[in-house]
């Protein structure tokens, strides 16, 4: 009887584990990486201006401003332009929203405010996305809500969806 | 039908091309461009081998065509060639990402038992085969 146990152990073993990752490979979920800059200040970064007319982005210019939206796009990037709408309903509201564009040609990124609005009071251009790694980030769009001390509150990765608006707003207002 | 198909999948994928592409803009300074100090190179080479990239999940920086890719080895290169510890270097990463980022991933509460499995398994076998020579000698 033990000795049988002892025997097809091994075989149930294997059969246990094959099970776990067929299941984990068929469904391996959440891949995104969030970053752990959230509850921390911002990290030091002063971005040269992206578009004519509006200013760069500083991490000094952000902190005792009151709190901002940083939006993290670029013109070649299809969500970004999915999520616009959101951005504008989002400015609209009272909510100053900065954007930081990654590695983007100032002629793309004009025609790109033209035809889909500017909800920003002020772009950064970061060439070779360095302040977006400073700060976590790992793809475009991604949000972070600034607090009026420069503290990153919160982090959306991917498009803001017409349903994550109000709790967008509602995270800004709450971030004094 | 089949050479058809594939075909049709071709051109589509040709189609499709741009809507995935990058930007277009320059690679960044280091991103495919050695430091001109063989001694740091290695050092950069090494630290960029085990790290993650962001995008295409699974490759190493070193690996990767990602544009994100060659902006980490960039970072990793110009940071080296600045006289930073290749430690410091993937600490300043794990710090925003998390231990996720580095393929070296420390020794904590969601690691032990993958450090120490190796251990575990050695005393188990010594176990077996204890077990089974004590048998034989009988």
């Amino acid at each position: 009887m033990k000795r049988a146990v002892l025997l097809w152990a091994p075989l149930a073993l294997f059969i246990l584990l094959a099970t776990f990752m067929v299941l984990k490979l068929r469904n391996p979920g959440d891949q995104t990486i969030p970053s752990k800059m959230v509850n921390t200040p911002v990290p030091e970064f002063a971005l040269p201006a992206a578009a004519d007319g509006l200013p760069g982005v500083s991490s000094a210019a952000l902190a005792g401003k009151g709190p901002h939206l940083v939006n993290i796009f670029a013109s070649w990037c299809v969500p970004c332009a999915a999520e616009a709408p959101q951005l504008k309903a989002i400015a609209e509201a009272g909510v100053p929203i900065v954007g930081i564009a990654i590695r983007d040609r100032r002629p793309d990124l004009a025609e790109f405010l033209g035809r889909y609005g500017n909800p920003f009071r002020a772009i950064g251009a970061d060439d070779q996305s360095k302040v977006q790694l400073a700060l976590g980030s790992s793809g475009v769009p991604e949000s972070f809500v600034i607090d009026g001390k420069g503290v990153i509150r919160l982090q959306k990765i991917g498009p803001i969806n017409p349903d994550d608006v109000a709790s967008i707003i509602a995270a800004v207002q709450a971030a004094q | 039908m089949k050479r058809l198909v594939a075909l049709i999948l071709v051109g589509l994928a040709v189609v499709a091309a741009p809507v995935l592409a990058d930007s277009g803009m320059p690679a960044a300074p280091y991103a495919d461009v050695q430091l001109p100090d063989p001694k740091q190179e290695a050092k950069a080479q090494a630290l960029m081998e085990t790290l993650r990239c962001l995008v295409c999940q699974g490759q190493a920086i070193s690996d990767s065509n990602a544009e994100l890719a060659g902006d980490m080895r960039s970072l990793v290169r110009e940071r080296i060639a600045a006289g930073e510890d290749p430690e410091a270097v993937r600490a300043w990463l794990v710090k925003r990402y998390g231990s996720w980022v580095t393929y070296d991933p420390p020794f904590d509460r969601s690691t032990w038992l993958l450090w120490l499995a190796p251990i575990i398994f050695v005393v188990i076998g010594a176990f077996v085969a204890r077990g089974s020579l004590k048998r034989r000698r009988k």
